[in-house]
């Protein structure tokens, strides 16, 4: 899962998290973590919707599609949050994203 | 969304918000491993105990991979595997796969030394997440005399290289000390130069190892305020290239540090022979009793139950000027090892709090140290170690 870093999300990327960060359920807190080196952050429901989402295949713009629809929300306010809560996901260097191959 | 910072041995942070009840105690969200004491480097400042665990008395594979499965069902989410050199076991590839088999995140805190291209992609394939590289200074000179091994900062190199190709994390850690100060600048480049993702800037703490080579290593004053200097300047321009964690030494502060983030409140190690400890240097308090993982009791009994980590919990153990201070929750008292290590009295206030009434003749005494002329360490080993030669060697 190698991708690169200081990336700049945008309607058409295709994020998905690094192998050094792990999203993961914790069982017992009971809240969802993203694991990272030497760091634990509490991704809030959203974000967490958002990164199971985020499999490198979809795009942001996919994303924003599809919970505009399950929640029948403007697409336009969805695309912007998703686009703010990736970008800083990314500057703390915890996202990566899936660039087309040349090959 | 919330981060909780993680330093490496200092508080690791619950995540659980603090509960009004003093008494409660969250497993700690990440668990430092001492998978043995060996190490090839002999660094004057190590922060293994002065009695070093021999190589009979670690745990075997079978009895780490115990208690990884331990962990991870008791709620701990990172394991950081550290010694001495972790890599000097050959069951560390063995032991990563199944922290990660049972859910585990790990880093590898290592001096790079002993590690080889081959071994490091094994480590990555069994799924290790992070990898912390200590740097005794900026060039092989100083570097490989501080550590006591020849042509070790040009392996470091090395492996930081193959840390990055391998698409891992890398954490670069320098420990700095009045003999390497002035390298901080070109620390910090060779940070970059790296692609590190993050650097700790751990001043030396003076405990065991480094209080008894207190005098080759213990900063000035003004070297300290221009390292602070430097580490701020830093961060600020390497804004979303590289984080700087800053850790300074508490001889020279008015107020002692939060140690640990207060005894047995977010943190334990295990030792290389299983004791279950409140700190990585506990071991030198004397007449404290530490459970060990091959005991009869469960780790997370032992978190709450056993008598070390209730020793020194909360406020209810502190004397005078602590009880009654208005800091007690905030630092609470400071480092216990440094207290025991500096009054021989663990529940006396850490010395490096002002309201000690030590604090002025011990710190005194670490500043004409500073200023002094001695700069030969007591080289770190298993024979209690063993002075520098006069020419360096």
């Amino acid at each position: 899962m190698a991708g690169p870093r200081n990336i700049s999300v945008s309607e058409a990327s295709r994020p998905v998290l690094p192998r050094h960060a792990k999203l993961k359920y914790d069982e017992t807190r009971k809240v969802w973590v993203i694991l990272a080196p030497e760091r634990v952050l509490a991704p809030d429901e959203i974000a967490v919707e958002v990164l199971q989402l985020c499999d490198g295949k979809r795009s942001v713009g996919d994303v924003s599609d599809q919970l505009a629809a399950k929640y029948a929300a403007p697409r336009d306010a969805i695309l912007a949050d998703v686009i703010v809560m990736l970008q800083d996901l990314a500057d703390k260097g915890f996202l990566t994203e899936i660039r087309e191959k040349t090959s | 969304m919330s981060d909780v910072t993680i330093p490496p041995s200092d508080s690791l942070a619950v995540l659980e918000k603090q509960r009004s009840t003093a008494e409660t105690f969250g497993i700690p969200l990440a668990v430092l491993l001492e998978i043995t004491h060996r190490c090839p480097l002999q660094c004057p400042y190590c922060s293994n105990p002065v009695e070093l665990d021999r190589s009979g008395k670690e745990l075997t594979t079978e009895e780490w991979k115990k208690v990884l499965g331990e962990l991870a069902e008791i709620g701990v989410l990172q394991v950081h595997f550290s010694g001495g050199e972790p890599t000097a076991r050959k069951d560390l590839v063995e032991l990563v796969k199944h922290a990660s088999d049972v859910g585990l995140y790990t880093n590898l805190i290592t001096s790079a030394v002993l590690l080889t291209r081959d071994k490091l992609s094994e480590l990555a394939d069994a799924g290790l997440c992070h990898v912390q590289i200590s740097f005794q200074g900026i060039e092989e000179g100083l570097s490989d005399r501080v550590a006591g091994y020849k042509g070790g900062h040009r392996k470091k190199l090395e492996v930081a290289k193959w840390t990055r190709e391998l698409d891992l994390p890398l954490t670069v850690n320098a420990v700095m000390h009045r003999q390497n100060l002035h390298q901080l600048p070109d620390i910090v480049q060779m940070a970059v130069d790296l692609d590190a993702d993050r650097l700790e800037v751990a001043n030396v703490q003076y405990y065991g190892w480094a209080l008894k080579n207190r005098a080759a290593l213990m900063p000035t004053v003004a070297q300290l305020d221009e390292c602070t200097a430097i580490v701020e300047e830093a961060r600020e321009r390497l804004k979303g290239t590289l984080a700087i964690d800053y850790v300074v030494p508490d001889y020279y502060a008015l107020r002692p540090k939060k140690c640990m983030g207060g005894w047995g409140r977010q943190f334990f190690n295990i030792s290389p022979a299983g004791k279950v400890l409140p700190c990585h240097a506990a071991e030198s308090i004397t007449g404290l009793e530490f459970e060990s993982v091959r005991s009869n009791h469960s780790i997370a009994w032992i978190w709450q139950n056993s008598e070390a980590f209730n020793r020194y919990r909360g406020t209810g153990w502190m004397k005078e000027p602590c009880k009654s201070c208005e800091f007690r929750e905030i630092d609470f008292g400071g480092c216990r090892c440094q207290a025991f290590a500096l009054t021989g009295d663990a529940a006396n206030t850490d010395p490096a709090c002002a309201l000690s009434p030590l604090h002025e003749t011990i710190f005194k005494q670490a500043e004409r140290e500073a200023e002094g002329e001695t700069s030969r360490f007591l080289y770190r080993n298993f024979a209690g170690g063993t002075l520098e030669s006069e020419n360096g060697t």
